[in-house]
């Protein structure tokens, strides 16, 4: 029965996993830390108690976690496994990309890796170079595979679940900022969404805002910064990164005729440098240079002075607003223009 | 493993001074990331400060390279790096030994044979065998020492780091510190059977275990490991038993700890161990003013590091290429 349920990011998660382990008996949940300790942010508790063996600690063996559940899921299991930082998927990538990703294609659908990998990235103060990356480019290069960045309690709960019923390797990427943000209504035992599709998240008729995962939160706080300013942004959440709803934002950009994409992720080789090119390619008409709001490009320092230089934040994006509101040259939108460090 | 000798008190105080610098270190770090002045994950290694000034007590500084993780202030203390540049870097201050870019789970300092802490667990070991690799063509006679919990036992780049290093005779010392937990979940849980030294002769290198509370024996069971690598005869397993007598990370409420595993560590913690036999031998005046001094030492180079600077952005981009 749908209900609406106060729940943390956590929480909510923590419900869509109890619900699959609950109606589907085919799934299973693994990886380190999970089961007895209840997951190292508390996301995974109470699952062991209530499902028994089928929630389980793992040793610290990342391409055993992934391996084991595309083989699993080869056989009938549909597995959700955690990897608790997505810097820790780069020792088990072989088995993301060279495995689960080939496992339909190959066989003609034969055989089918209906895996969920959740994991968490991004930065937070003081995390270190190898604990900070966002990394959702380098899977949704990757054909075969799903992404999903849920950015808010509602999404944490619905992608989740849609990532486990869809039939295909799905990657959930989380963020550990969002865990513990108190709690908010979130409607539960509704359908499961199909697993794609992005949302408007504010309408608005001047510059179009995509962006996705914790990044929605600050990009929310820009669209304010700028409305100010007398800018009228529309922020649509992309949601899912692979497949990326391009007709929404195509939609949008068709409106507003401007486009602002905001990630935390490096501009360079970056998601929203796909974005770009494909409204270059569809030949819609904007009346500014496209800009990407991201990481520059160079290496994620430990000190929060440092990394406050280059992680995208409200001011950033809305200063990106402001210059595509007001026009801007093409040349600006070059490789870097939206990339100086600030602050 | 080795035979252990008589030690002269000047050693046992070379060791109580090492591990009480890494012990009044870390008290220091974990009061100053409750009041918020540090930020992010540290992990403290009270209790394990016997392995650190044990180890480093059989390397030749000038030489050698030590490959520690995140756990690693006691490694990089006992390499020599002053507690004031390391207190710095994980202040965040333009002054720290990677000018705040490395923090406490991730700061290097070869300039003192700390080839870096690494916050991928195990990633250090491959790495390791690379610089023992090059110790066989560079002439240095370099011992690499590759320091990992005895949960990273269970990462494929250690088992191929060990089999790289044992077929090419690399001088490589792996060094487990079994401290009986991964994060939250105990090593007895993740391995059958929990000799992990014993996968040594399936590589086929000498392995051994070792009181890791005990820096003497752990000294020496790393200078015979050490001798047998200079030599040319490849590379060795140490697993040193410890305790963290704190929690993985700065909070945890170690609820996983099982009632009075604890209190038995607290126990046998090394320096507690090393001070009762010391007692009675040495005038308790003369330990109180070693620790006195190495007390002192910790809270001024605190305090000269937390009035530095914080890390200068406008050099955030700075070597990221030749
Ligand atoms: C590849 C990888 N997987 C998981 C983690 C998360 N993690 C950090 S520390 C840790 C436990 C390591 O235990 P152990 O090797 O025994 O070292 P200890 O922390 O006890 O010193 C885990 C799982 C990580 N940092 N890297
Ligand atoms: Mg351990």
């Amino acid at each position: 029965m749908p209900e609406t349920r106060d729940l943390s990011y956590a929480e909510a998660v923590n419900a869509a996993l109890a619900r699959a382990l609950d109606e589907r008996p085919e799934t299973l949940l693994f990886g380190e830390d999970v089961a007895l300790p209840g997951g190292v942010f508390g996301v995974t508790k109470g699952l062991r108690r209530r499902f028994g063996e089928r929630v389980f600690d793992t040793p610290i063996s990342e391409s055993a976690i992934i391996g084991g559940a595309v083989g699993a899921a080869m056989f009938g299991r549909r597995p959700i496994v955690e990897i608790m930082w997505a810097d820790f998927f780069l020792v088990a990538l072989d088995q993301v990309v060279n495995q689960a990703a080939n496992v339909r294609y190959v066989s003609r659908g034969a055989v089918t890796a209906p895996i969920t990998i959740r994991t968490q990235q991004g930065s937070a103060p003081g995390a270190c170079a190898q604990h900070s990356q966002s990394l959702e480019a380098v899977f949704a290069h990757v054909p075969g595979l799903r992404v999903a960045m849920p950015a808010t309690h509602q999404d944490a709960y619905d992608l989740l679940l849609a990532a486990v019923w869809c039939d295909d390797p799905v990657i959930v990427i989380e963020n550990r900022t969002l865990y513990h943000t108190g709690r908010r209504p979130v409607g539960v035992n509704g359908g499961i969404q199909p697993a794609e599709g992005a949302l408007i998240r504010r309408p608005g008729a001047d510059v179009t805002l995509l962006t996705w995962g914790a990044m929605l939160h600050a990009a929310l706080e820009a669209a304010e910064l700028a409305a100010g300013r007398g800018i009228d942004a529309e922020v649509i959440d992309a949601r899912w990164i692979r497949p990326l709803d391009l007709d929404t934002v195509l939609a949008s950009v068709e409106r507003t005729g401007r486009l602002v994409v905001a990630h935390e992720a490096h501009t360079t080789g970056g998601v929203g440098g796909e974005v770009l090119a494909a409204v270059a390619e569809s030949g819609v008409r904007l009346r500014s240079a496209p800009l990407r709001v991201g990481a520059p490009p160079v290496r994620m320092p430990a000190a929060p002075a440092l990394a406050r230089a280059v992680v995208p934040n409200a001011l950033t994006i809305a200063d990106a607003l402001i210059r595509s509101a007001a026009g801007g040259s093409v040349g600006a939108a070059a490789e870097g223009a939206a990339d100086v460090p600030r602050r | 493993m080795g035979t252990p000798m008589p030690e002269t008190a000047a050693t046992q105080l070379d060791f109580l001074e090492s591990m009480l610098r890494i012990r009044f270190f870390e008290e220091e770090v974990g009061r100053l990331r409750a009041e918020g002045s540090i930020v992010g994950s540290v992990h403290l290694c009270n209790g394990q400060e016997a392995v650190h000034a044990g180890a480093c007590a059989a390397l030749d500084p000038s030489r050698d390279a030590v490959f520690p993780t995140y756990r690693g202030h006691g490694w990089t203390l006992a390499c020599g790096v002053p507690p004031y540049a390391l207190f710095a870097e994980l202040l965040g201050r333009q002054t720290g030994v990677n000018g705040g870019r490395g923090g406490s789970a991730y700061l290097t300092a070869p300039e003192y044979g700390m080839y870096g802490e690494n916050s991928i667990v195990g990633a250090g070991a491959p790495i390791a065998a690379g610089a023992a690799l090059a110790a066989t063509f560079d002439g240095s006679g370099r011992v690499a020492l590759a320091a990992f919990g005895d949960g990273a036992m269970n990462q494929g780049a250690v088992h191929e780091a060990m089999n790289f290093a044992a077929v090419r005779d690399l001088p490589v010392i792996f060094l487990v510190e079994n401290n009986h937990y991964s994060e939250l979940t105990p090593i007895a849980s993740m391995v059958r059977g929990d000799r992990l030294f014993a996968r040594a002769s399936a590589y086929g290198m000498p392995g051994g275990r070792v009181d890791g509370n005990d820096p003497a024996a752990v000294r020496d069971a790393v200078a015979q490991a050490v001798e047998r690598a200079r030599g040319g005869h490849g590379p060795a397993l140490i697993e040193a038993m410890t305790q963290r007598i704190v929690g993985h990370y700065i909070g945890d409420a170690q609820h996983y700890r099982p009632p009075g595993e604890l209190e038995a560590a607290l126990a046998d913690e090394p320096i507690a161990r090393l001070l009762a036999t010391l007692r009675e031998t040495i005038p308790h005046a003369e330990l109180d003013a070693l620790s006195e001094r190495v007390r002192a030492e910790i809270a001024d180079a605190s305090a000269r590091a937390q009035a530095d600077p914080p890390a200068d952005p406008s050099t955030v981009l700075e070597h990221l290429y030749a």
